[in-house]
């Protein structure tokens, strides 16, 4: 290959990848710095720590629905799987410790049955992902009730309950470092190895154009029913970490979705597939509860939530839709 | 032919370059006299790239001699070149963007003092070097990646001179430059005339080849067709020099006897939905073409053979075995690959990089445990075969040419060493420069042992390049055509006005 230097024109130097993680990292900088500026308490080691670890389920959501996204495909049913999840293990465990491992395994499996149905019904049967996932939603929903009469039954066990609000104490320079932390450590490790594989670099081919990748031997249904297991199982392990930190209601996953999409878009990840990256959308699901803080240091009334979400999902949706159509 | 004016400062003669069997170059003489600006055109693939690489030691020539101030020359490389006072100006800048001037302009011979190298002299050097070009704007310790291209430009011409050329070439100097930075060009080609320095200037544009020049030398596939004081002629004379070439000398040779190898693929009496009762049978080492009116089956016929949509009846062999192609994967399996001919829809990977794009197929169906490294080097060493130009592997692909973007579709096949390749309408929306580049790569696929088929709705490219033509029409193949058939032959059998006497 030859290679070409790049015009070393001044606004091309500063121009950014479409896609990169620079503008996520910039617009976490400026929320740290507010923050700071209000709350200079929050940013201390301890603090930042539980901040972090209340943090790990949505940034693992997000990273489960980042597969799903660059893939060209929605998961709207993760909220509703979370609250299924926490409701089912507090059945099953009912209190007993003996049963928390069994139940920790039983879910994962649960969250990749509902990612292989979510995937093959998209893929094979060709319904459109929004309504599949939408329909496995309500599915999930009403299942719940009808399986535990309406209200939750049972209850988790200390044991289980410690990945979501236990933390290693006494750790130096950074005080406690709460399991939930490790998890997400651990997972994101896990998310950047299989982006940088073949199977990564596929999924995204697939994203960008499903036809090419088809026609060059890549098994599209495959992929992405993949994409929806992995969201699936990252439903899984939050839905773990949730129903430790707060406890089971049929309230514990609801509206975990949209806050998953929101911070997958807000990471520069493009709706429809084929842009961003996995460090990207967990940066943007960071980005998003920093805000929520923000939000909540100034005095702004929780209602907003959602109301801020959509509109970053419209803004963040606009200006990739202007910067892409305008090269 | 004007005389050479005496006391050459560099002369070349009889050079000649062949690049896998394609000969680039075929007895090239030309000469620089000091303070004269030579400019050399021609058209894309003439020859001018790869003689100025010759003349800087980037190429050694198969044949012909190199004498710098009368004395014979082997170049073994660029630094020798640079020793005996060449220095080249590439279209692409060859600068460390985070280095200061001086740092760039004496790279790989700094000026070291007790071990350490001496910035104050080496400030002081660049200083002065500048100065003697009339360059007094720029600062040595400034940062060459915050400078403009035409101050890039400078920075390297410096480089050059640090290294006391005497022959500077200049590779289309004002394709990056702005109109106004252009002036800055003649200015500063001005002043290293008066020099003695003497230019190589290769250019696309004439214009400016008549502002600057002494004399031009008109390069035409390999050969020079002459050369002349620039006062003598006109750009129509040029022009003229420049293109014209005959039909036959567009196209690779054909396959001879020898080139032919069994029949690989055989198809029996297969159908689908669009195609009725197919005979074909495709031999190791031909182009096969294949013509026909929009929508007569062509695509139909290779979507086929690859498994998109498949035939239902019928038999296909592949070296004499049946073979079921009800995929992509399993055609590529078999050994079958297709490009295809809508490139931007189905052939690419837009917004992943030119590597990704070329590692696609092979990232899909290639042996598994084969090393990622390995892998990957191997797509690298494809994609310099193919020649793509691009700004690095990890550019997206959609900022290529048409052309660039076809060769990396093209090595993201030959990653998996098909035995039979399907081409629809390989060249469509490519310009004619990476057009002939295409072609070639076709024939020395075929002529590597390959079966190609090869669709195309252009005629004189499907006559220049089968060495068998079959036409298509209703799903069903209407006749055969030998290689010298005509485009009446083809458009005859495509639209079957007439009886056709083979079947």
């Amino acid at each position: 290959m030859q290679i070409v230097q790049r015009r070393p024109l001044p606004l091309r130097r500063v121009r950014l990848r479409p896609g990169g993680v620079l503008p996520i990292l910039a617009i976490l900088a400026v929320l740290l710095v507010l923050v700071g500026i209000r709350q200079p308490s929050f940013l201390d080691p301890p603090s930042l720590m539980s901040f972090l670890g209340r943090s790990a389920p949505v940034i693992l959501l997000a990273a489960g629905q980042y597969f799903v996204i660059v893939s060209g495909e929605f998961d709207l049913s993760v909220g509703s799987l979370v609250t299924a999840q926490v409701v089912v293990a507090a059945r099953l465990i009912d209190s007993d410790p003996a049963r928390t491992w069994p139940v920790v395994l039983l879910l994962l499996a649960f969250g990749a049955l509902v990612g292989l149905v979510n995937g093959l019904i998209t893929t094979r049967l060709r319904v459109p992902s929004f309504i599949t996932t939408l329909g496995m939603f309500l599915i999930l929903v009403g299942a719940v009730y009808l399986w535990s009469d309406g209200a939750p039954k049972g209850g988790l066990s200390e044991e289980f309950r410690r990945f979501g609000r236990r933390a290693i104490e006494d750790v130096p320079l950074l005080g406690r470092v709460p399991y939930a932390l490790l998890v997400l450590v651990v997972v994101a490790v896990l998310a950047v190895a299989l982006m940088r594989s073949d199977f990564g670099r596929t999924l995204v081919a697939v994203g960008d154009n499903p036809r090419t990748a088809q026609l060059s031997g890549v098994r599209v249904w495959r992929t992405r029913t993949v994409a929806f297991i992995l969201s699936g199982l990252a439903a899984a392990v939050a839905a773990i970490l949730l129903g430790g930190y707060s406890g089971v209601s049929f309230q514990a996953g609801a509206g975990l979705e949209f806050g998953a999409i929101t911070a997958v878009v807000l990471g520069g990840v493009a709706l429809g597939g084929g842009r961003g990256s996995v460090v990207g959308a967990m940066l943007g699901a960071l980005t998003l509860e920093l805000l929520f803080a923000l939000m909540n240091f100034y005095g702004v009334s929780g209602a907003l939530r959602s109301t801020v979400q959509g509109a970053i999902i419209l803004l963040a949706v606009a200006v990739s839709a202007t910067r892409s159509s305008s090269r | 032919m004007p005389d050479p004016p005496p006391a050459s400062l560099l002369t070349l003669r009889g050079i000649r370059k062949s690049f896998l069997g394609v000969r680039v170059l075929d007895g090239v003489d030309l000469d620089v006299t000091p303070g004269e600006v030579h400019a050399v055109v021609g058209e894309n693939g003439a020859g001018k790239s790869t003689l100025m690489k010759i003349v800087s030691g980037g190429y050694a020539p198969d044949g012909g001699t190199v004498e710098v101030d009368g004395a014979p020359q082997v170049f073994r490389g660029p630094r020798d070149a640079q020793r005996a006072g060449i220095g080249i100006i590439h279209q692409e800048f060859n600068l460390l963007s985070d280095r200061t001037v001086a740092e760039n302009v004496h790279l790989g011979h700094e000026p070291v003092r007790r071990g350490l190298v001496d910035r104050r002299v080496m400030r002081e050097r660049t200083g002065q070097l500048l100065a003697s070009i009339g360059e007094t704007t720029l600062a040595p310790d400034a940062t060459v990646g915050g400078l403009g291209v035409a101050q890039q430009q400078v920075v390297e011409i410096a480089k050059a001179l640090a290294l006391d050329a005497r022959v500077l070439i200049m590779d289309e100097p004002t394709a990056a430059l702005a109109d106004h930075e252009v002036e800055l060009l003649y200015g500063l080609v001005r002043r290293l005339q008066q020099r003695g320095i003497g230019l190589l200037y290769v250019s696309h544009r004439l214009t400016e080849v008549f502002d600057l020049s002494g004399r031009i030398t008109v390069l035409k596939d390999g050969r020079r067709v002459t050369t002349v004081n620039t006062a003598d002629t006109n750009t129509d004379d040029l022009v003229r020099h420049m293109v014209g070439r005959e039909l036959s000398s567009y196209y690779p040779d054909r396959a001879t006897s020898d080139d032919l190898g069994p029949v690989r693929l055989a198809v029996r009496d297969a159908g689908n939905r669009k195609l009725h009762a197919v005979d074909l049978q495709l031999r190791a080492g031909e182009v096969l073409g294949v013509g026909g009116l929009q929508g007569s089956g062509r695509s139909a016929l290779a979507r086929a053979l690859f498994g998109v949509t498949p035939f239902t009846t019928g038999e296909v062999t592949l070296d004499g075995r049946p073979v079921r192609l009800r995929s992509p994967r399993s055609a590529m399996r078999a050994g079958i690959a297709y490009v295809t001919e809508d490139r931007k829809g189905e052939g690419i990977v837009p917004r992943q990089s030119v590597l990704d794009n070329a590692l696609l197929a092979t990232r899909a169906v290639g042996a598994a445990r084969s090393g990622r490294a390995a892998r990957t080097r191997r797509v690298r060493e494809l994609l310099a075969t193919v020649e793509v130009r691009a700004a690095g592997d990890d550019q997206e692909i959609r900022f290529l040419s048409g052309g660039n973007q076809q060769k990396v579709v093209l090595a993201r096949w030959l990653a998996l060493d098909p035995q039979v390749l399907l081409f629809d309408e390989p060249t469509r929306g490519i310009d004619v420069g990476a057009k002939s580049a295409i072609h070639d790569l076709v024939r020395r696929l075929a002529r590597d042992g390959a079966a190609v088929l090869m669709i195309s709705s252009d005629l004189p490219e499907l006559l220049g390049m089968s060495d068998r033509i079959v036409v298509m029409r209703d799903g069903r193949i209407a006749g055969e055509l030998p290689a010298d058939a005509t485009e009446e032959d083809v458009m005859t059998l495509a639209v079957g006005h007439v009886t056709e006497t083979d079947r």
